[in-house]
């Protein structure tokens, strides 16, 4: 199963990430559990420095910004 | 210094992205595909992978048409201003009202071209540089040396203050000095690139530079009082527990055409929040201009007046998001008479010492701690305030 998580405080960005992630996810049809890091020593445990990070299957595959929807496909599909 | 950005000739990097104004070019004329069009593409259904050679060379055309269009349309407007006002509407020349709406028609759309264009060089610019190469870098830098970097790297590091508390956490950790970090935390809000594009558009580069320099020495010299301050026992103690590591600086790196997405979606993102200040601000300005007699300020706001500068920073302190509007506000009343240090002083006061920012430091701050960066920094600001009113 495909693990999505979007560490960050909250912020207009984080938001925002969280909502490309999820369209990707229905228009390619993939299934996946998407979780919400918000707590900042949960968040410092990826060792990021930036937020919105986005981490896929344990590992970090962006900080400090909002990918665009080509590279989101490329990380989330298998 | 690594890129976060990969040169575009790394095919291998290189992957289709979508282009918004790849519809504008379909248009007919150039000029529609200047920085400040809405553009209403948001996907396109192309393949994850397209030919790389494409994707390389199209970019770049595209990047020169549209600065080719935005020249062109930044040499008509003042033109186009005056004809709309004296020749179409046939206001009358030097009259107040025509003052006013020529100033009008002609700084709102000069300001909204400035800040697309520029906070698209800027966004390229910052694309260089990560908050994690910046913290590599500062690491095991002396006091001094290591505030002047911070400061410096603070102004070109891509930097949003919801993004404060882990940068804090992460500098602190790995070993940088307090008063290191808050040298970048000060300066990173302080020197705003929207402040600074307002700045040189309306009042020229001089002072725009002024603003810069005195930012940063600013957040140098903040940096140094706190770090001989010793008040690491105000930094709230779970920071001082989270044991993060190294960063990960093994991420994948977009490639050049996605870099130059990322500076136009920043460019839709800044202008599409601060377009109507800008009207306002310009709106309220160009009354000013054109209904304040001359040197009608000079007593309240002008040199003279010691009381200004200090009721400056304390007006602008509550007015945090405001920087695009207050900006020709307070550059019409600097022409009726109100003085340059006070104006710096309120603009710094505006952008630098933000309310959310605090609030959000609050989580890693003790108040004694926020409340002496609060006062430190608007000591600061004040004190520019006198130094350029005394100096110009």
């Amino acid at each position: 199963m495909l693990n999505v998580k979007v560490l960050g405080s909250g912020c207009a960005n984080c938001k925002k990430l969280e909502a490309v992630v999820r369209k990707v996810l229905a228009a390619q049809g993939l299934s996946a559990e998407v979780e919400k890091v918000t707590d900042y020593a949960e968040i410092m445990k990826w060792h990021i420095l930036s937020t919105p990070g986005l981490v896929v299957n344990d590992k970090v595959v962006s900080t400090g910004r909002i990918p665009g929807e080509s590279e989101l496909r490329n990380w989330l599909m298998p | 210094m690594g890129w976060l950005c990969r040169p575009f000739f790394r095919a291998k990097y290189i992957q289709k992205v979508e282009y918004p104004w790849e519809a504008a070019m379909s248009a007919p004329a150039p000029t529609s595909s200047n920085p400040t069009t809405t553009s209403t593409t948001s996907t396109s259904s192309s393949s994850p992978v397209e030919p790389t050679r494409r994707a390389g060379g199209r970019p770049i055309l595209l990047l020169g048409l549209v600065a080719i269009g935005w020249l062109a349309l930044y040499n008509v407007i003042e033109p186009l201003a005056n004809w709309l006002t004296y020749s179409l509407f046939g206001l009358e020349h030097g009259s107040r009202l025509g003052e006013s709406v020529a100033f009008f028609l002609y700084d709102v759309p000069k300001i909204i071209l400035l800040l697309g264009g520029m906070i698209f060089v800027i966004t390229l610019i910052r694309s260089f540089f990560s908050p994690e190469q910046t913290r590599a870098f500062l690491g095991g830098k002396r006091e001094g040396v290591g505030n002047v970097l911070a400061a410096s790297l603070g102004v070109v590091t891509p930097f949003c203050s919801c993004s404060a508390v882990p940068l804090f956490i992460g500098f602190v950790e790995s070993g940088i000095p307090l008063g290191v970090t808050f040298s970048f935390l000060v300066a990173a809000p302080l020197v705003n690139e929207i402040a600074l594009v307002m700045l040189f558009g309306l009042f020229g580069w001089q002072i725009a530079l002024l603003y810069m320099v005195s930012g940063l020495v600013i957040a140098v010299l903040a940096g140094i009082i706190i770090g001989r301050l010793k008040l690491e026992r105000y930094v709230e103690d779970f920071v001082w527990q989270i044991h993060s590591g190294k960063a990960a600086l093994d991420l994948t790196k977009p490639a050049w055409p996605q870099c130059l997405n990322m500076g136009w979606q920043s460019v839709k993102e800044i202008v599409g929040k601060v377009w109507l200040y800008v009207i306002v601000g310009i709106a309220v300005g160009a009354a000013i201009h054109g209904y304040v007699p001359q040197s009608a300020l000079a007593d309240i706001m002008g040199k003279d007046a010691w009381w200004s500068v200090p009721a400056a920073v304390g007006l602008g302190v509550p007015l945090y998001s405001n920087a695009a509007g207050v900006m020709p506000v307070v550059n019409a009343l600097m022409e009726k008479g109100a003085a340059l240090g006070t104006v710096l002083a309120f603009m710094m006061a505006v952008v630098g010492l933000s309310l959310p920012e605090m609030i959000i430091l609050r989580r890693v701050l003790k108040p004694q701690l926020i409340g002496i960066f609060i006062a430190i920094l608007a000591a600061g600001i004040t004190l520019t305030g006198y130094v350029f009113n005394w100096l110009l």
